[in-house]
């Protein structure tokens, strides 16, 4: 075991992968001397060369195109979009030919490779470096979305993504790059896409969250224990396909559902979520998400538009009384 | 015609001319197929421009990668796809090359290198090169073929592909058929500057003009500038003039066009070109005759076959989207 962040699990995962397989190999901008935007490519291409961690121009389509082009081709590339926001100048690249080139042509083609693309506030970035889009790419047949929390699990899931024949959407929090947890450097295995994990357990109500905002919520869940609350929660880790039993069954057992995500709550995908389980299971489900507006710059701004963890603790308050 | 190029002998030229021949006989079907309501959506009939794709897919290997777009039969067709069914995926069923599940934009041949025929304009050329860096990376000495419009060199993708497939000296030849129309915009009125092979140019990325409906021009073109990359040389481009003798697709009566262009266009057209080049060498016509009969015939029982075909069972809708996460399938499907 070692201490390591976030950011440097993610390198160590892929450089394990890198080692593993050959047909491995990274596009994008910056990736070479500046080693990626938190270091999570720090020094592989010393290692790996300039045909495997590709320092790009400023083409972002072409960066996604490539990318699915060099999967149809035989190897297995990761398009490194650096900003959940650049990655809108790719979305055609990613929606139209990379998630749907194996369903038109009947199955003669996949497209392993992973579209690497941070989401989410870092701190005083804004509304072009800030945003948490991960909901349009659930909506989209063929792709699979990751959002990792935790160091041990960037590495895991960045392993899994890899190893995945079909596209997968891998989306970092840049608000978590620094954060420290441990990681059993020797063991190689992947952390399985769209499996949740349990954060901490509970009896009176379920949260569902991911990404970043998991740790508010355990936040919350922590202070409400305090006052004999007890609340379940779970990080999904992955969105498409989200763990649906390890959500039913929480549910299940608890009787309540408050999905919380940073994204924007109009259209995030906590609606599909708290629909589902409300289909399912009939019980009182709500959700917590941003307002609709863009990521404000000044810091009161941008406090303003966070889910703290004393309006979680407040609104599962609510819904329990 | 120019064939000082060309290692023109007559069974060469032969065998290409046929496989022009099977590209128009399969592009008169697809029409008719598709005002007889056999075929749906959009067909781009290749039709007067089919000495490219011949010319271009003769000089590749099979294992050499093509990337195609919307107007992609005749590329299919010649980089070695099999017609058959390709008509049976025209007419949506099972036995066609993606089972129906693609259509006529969506025609593909992995086993033939053909990557695919694609609907959104330009977007294969940002694909060729990311193939072309896997051919790289993989230490192959294929090459990818990237045929684009002339309309498509207006968007972002081409001009980010170009300076890309340079920067990284990627094997990649870019053909830019000029039919000097897009749907139903004349490319010139929107095009600032001198146009693509100036464009190419400006990335250092070679350039050639040629008139693309003289079959032995485009040959002799394509041997040599194929071996050029497949030695070495980096990106070219090939642009190829032509005119496409119908409209934009099969229910386009091409109404804005000035009258007559397409009826002079017709003296030009490669077919009747090649066609009079075999005369001038000995062939007879009735060798002709006999030839284009038994090509139509092919073709004529491909439509056949189309037609008898099973329809791809609705359960296939819901297979090949994803292993992760994949759909169910619903219960009326089943
Ligand atoms: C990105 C995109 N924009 C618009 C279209 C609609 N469209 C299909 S074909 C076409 C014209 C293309 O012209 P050109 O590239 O010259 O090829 P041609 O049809 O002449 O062979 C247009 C505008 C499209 N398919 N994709």
């Amino acid at each position: 075991m070692s201490e390591m962040t976030y950011a440097q699990a993610a390198r160590l995962g892929l450089q394990e992968e890198m080692r593993r397989d050959p047909t491995v190999w990274a596009l994008g901008e910056d990736l070479g001397y500046e080693g990626g935007m938190a270091g999570q490519y720090s020094d592989l291409q010393a290692e790996f060369g300039e045909d495997r961690i590709v320092d790009t121009p400023i083409s972002e389509s072409t960066i996604m195109g490539a990318a699915v082009g060099a999967a149809l081709a035989g190897t297995r590339p990761i398009a490194e979009l650096r900003f959940s926001d650049f990655a809108m100048c790719a979305v055609d690249e990613l929606v139209n030919q990379a998630a749907k080139a194996r369903y038109m042509f009947g199955g003669q083609a996949r497209v392993p490779m992973v579209a690497r693309m941070p989401i989410g506030i870092r701190g005083g970035i804004a509304a072009q470096h800030s945003q948490s889009p991960e909901a349009w790419y659930t909506h989209v047949p063929g792709l699979v979305v990751v959002t990792p929390g935790t160091p041990a699990e960037n590495r895991g899931l960045l392993k899994a993504a890899i190893r995945c024949d079909d596209p997968v959407v891998y989306m970092e929090h840049k608000g978590l790059w620094g954060a420290v947890g441990e990681v059993d450097e020797d063991d190689q295995s992947e952390t399985p896409l769209g499996v949740a994990r349990i954060v901490r357990e509970g009896s009176d109500l379920t949260i569902v969250s991911w990404a970043a905002q998991v740790g508010v919520a355990a936040e919350a869940a922590e202070s409400l224990a305090g006052e004999g609350v007890s609340v379940e929660v779970i990080d999904l880790r992955t969105l498409w396909p989200w763990d649906r039993d390890a959500v039913m069954n929480s549910v299940g057992k608890t009787g309540r559902l408050l999905v919380v995500h940073e994204a924007v709550r109009v259209g995030g995908f906590g609606g599909e979520i708290a629909a589902e389980v409300a289909e399912e299971l009939g019980v009182p489900v709500a959700r917590l998400g941003g307002e609709r507006i863009p990521i404000p710059f000044s810091i009161p701004l941008e406090e303003a538009y966070k889910i703290k963890a004393d309006r979680i603790a407040a609104r599962v308050k609510a819904m329990l009384a | 015609m120019n064939n000082e190029t060309l290692v023109n002998e007559p069974a060469r030229v032969i065998a290409m001319y046929r496989k022009m021949l099977v590209i128009r006989a399969f592009e008169e079907a697809a029409g008719e197929n598709f005002f007889a309501g056999n075929v749906r959506g959009s067909v781009h009939q290749y039709i007067g421009e089919e000495s490219i794709a011949v010319g271009i897919c003769e000089n590749l290997r099979d294992d050499d990668y093509l990337m195609s777009n919307h107007r992609g039969h005749g590329h299919s067709i010649a980089k070695g796809a099999h017609p058959r069914a390709m008509m049976l995926e025209l007419f949506g069923k099972e036995g066609g090359t993606s089972n129906g599940k693609g259509g006529s934009m969506h025609i593909a041949d992995f086993s033939v290198g053909m990557l695919g025929a694609n609907g959104v304009i330009a977007d294969g050329c940002t694909m060729s090169v990311g193939a072309a860096q896997a051919i790289k990376l993989l230490k192959q000495d294929r090459i990818i073929v990237n045929f684009i419009g002339d309309g498509g060199i207006n968007r972002g993708p081409f001009m980010e592909a170009l300076n890309w497939a340079k920067v990284y000296e990627l094997p990649v030849l870019f053909v830019c058929e000029n039919n000097q129309i897009a749907a139903t915009t004349t490319t010139r009125l929107v095009t600032a500057g001198e146009g693509i092979a100036k464009r190419a140019e400006s990335f250092d990325v070679p350039a050639v003009t040629i008139d693309g409906n003289d079959l032995f021009e485009v040959d002799g073109t394509a041997a040599r500038i194929i071996s050029e990359i497949r030695n070495g040389s980096g990106p070219q481009l090939i642009q190829a003039m032509t005119y496409r003798l119908r409209g934009h697709f099969a229910h386009d009566d091409a109404g804005y066009r000035p009258a007559g262009e397409a009826e002079a266009a017709l003296k030009n057209e490669p077919v009747a070109r090649t066609e009079t080049w075999l005369l001038e060498n000995g062939l007879k016509q009735d060798e002709l005759d006999r030839m284009r009969a038994e090509v139509d015939a092919e073709i004529a029982g491909y439509v056949e076959d189309a037609k008898q075909a099973p329809w791809p069972h609705p359960s296939l809708a819901f297979t090949d989207v994803q292993d992760v996460g994949a759909p169910n399938v619903p219960e009326a499907a089943r």
